[in-house]
């Protein structure tokens, strides 16, 4: 085991307050603050476009090459877990359905 | 299992409100939280952190990608400097999540609404949201079984990835990467299927933008970056073209 200094400390320290700060400043002045109905509405698409671009970004392959290109087994996994989402609406069937079929693809692939 | 589409048939026999309900709602996302924490003290301790580190890492910042950004710079030897700026920017997205959340609780005191926004994850967003889309309002109670249960597990599943660092290879052999992506897209049909018929088209349209914007993005930024610039895209795109 290494020894941890206290310059590491200080690193998880500042990392710890920059996640920290963007959590809680919405949380603390929109007590005081009436947002305009705009901004409400823009904050609505929020969530799709969040989640989505969260799904997006593990479907592409960015790291092996100049160009952008799918990452297969994790597409190939994507479709099926997909259909299963949307037949069973059940995010623990989805997230174990998900993995078996993942370990499955990369067994075979 | 509890599966978060029996939120509406489990409040006749249960309060919607209550903290074991936010528990219940956990449970499905706990397999995500388990395999990515496994998976993250095995990294951290293949990138040489000692246990000790690696639970400070998770108690303090408790965000996944975060942590295992931090292991990668720190592999790189990146300066002090460098890790805190990108660590800020990966994590940027929680702003967006906390903005979106915390108009539902301004009946809270301060406290627990700092409370609140700190123990904020993509996953517990992801709850909440769907919770909230589905019975219209979020309860505080709720919210902190739902946030504790998840630190908590998240919390033990890094420290026993420390532990067992030394013996298991890759997790990702075993597919267990892949959960917290199903996750998001049981998630996201969820969020579909609460938002009515009218709209759904306009929603399908704003997630044709998202790949594209993404895609595009991907070239010139890192992803974590592109995931952040193009939400506040498609949601503006959203507001615009949403009659």
């Amino acid at each position: 085991m290494t020894t941890t200094t206290t310059t590491m400390v200080w690193l998880i320290i500042g990392c710890a307050l920059v996640t920290w700060l963007p959590r809680i400043i919405p949380f603390i002045f929109v007590r005081n603050v009436k947002l305009p109905e705009v901004v409400l509405k823009w904050l609505s698409f929020i969530p799709v476009c969040i989640l989505s671009a969260l799904v997006i970004e593990n479907l592409l392959d960015t790291e092996s090459g100049k160009i952008v290109t799918l990452n297969w087994p994790v597409l190939i996994t994507f479709v099926p877990t997909l259909i299963i989402a949307i037949v069973t609406k059940s995010l623990s069937i989805t997230v174990v359905a998900g993995v078996i079929i993942m370990a499955a693809v990369r067994f075979f692939m | 299992m509890t599966s978060t589409t029996d939120f509406q048939n489990e409040t006749a026999n249960m309060p919607d409100d209550s903290f074991l309900q936010g528990v219940k709602d956990c449970v499905p996302t706990l397999l995500g939280y388990i395999s990515i924490g496994l998976a993250f003290g095995v990294v951290g301790s293949a990138s040489g952190l000692s246990v000790f580190e690696i639970a400070l890492l998770t108690i303090l910042i408790y965000a996944g990608s975060a942590q295992f950004i931090f292991c990668a710079l720190l592999l790189t030897n990146s300066p002090a400097s460098a890790i805190i700026v990108t660590i800020f920017v990966v994590n940027l997205r929680h702003l967006l999540m906390s903005l979106t959340l915390a108009p539902h609780f301004t009946r809270y005191s301060m406290l627990r609404n700092v409370g609140f926004g700190t123990l904020l994850t993509d996953e517990t967003f992801g709850v909440a949201v769907t919770k909230q889309m589905q019975s219209g309002k979020l309860h505080g109670k709720w919210m902190d079984g739902l946030n504790i249960t998840a630190y908590s597990f998240w919390i033990l599943s890094c420290v026993t990835g420390a532990y067992l660092g030394q013996w298991v290879a890759t997790p990702e052999k075993w597919g267990l990467d892949f959960a917290l992506v199903a996750m998001f897209v049981a998630l996201l049909v969820l969020q579909l299927n609460s938002v009515g018929k009218s709209k759904i088209m306009h929603y399908l349209m704003l997630i044709g933008y998202m790949v594209v914007i993404m895609y595009g993005l991907s070239y010139i930024v890192p992803s974590h970056v592109a995931v952040l610039l193009s939400t506040v895209i498609v949601a503006t795109i959203g507001v615009v073209t949403d009659k």
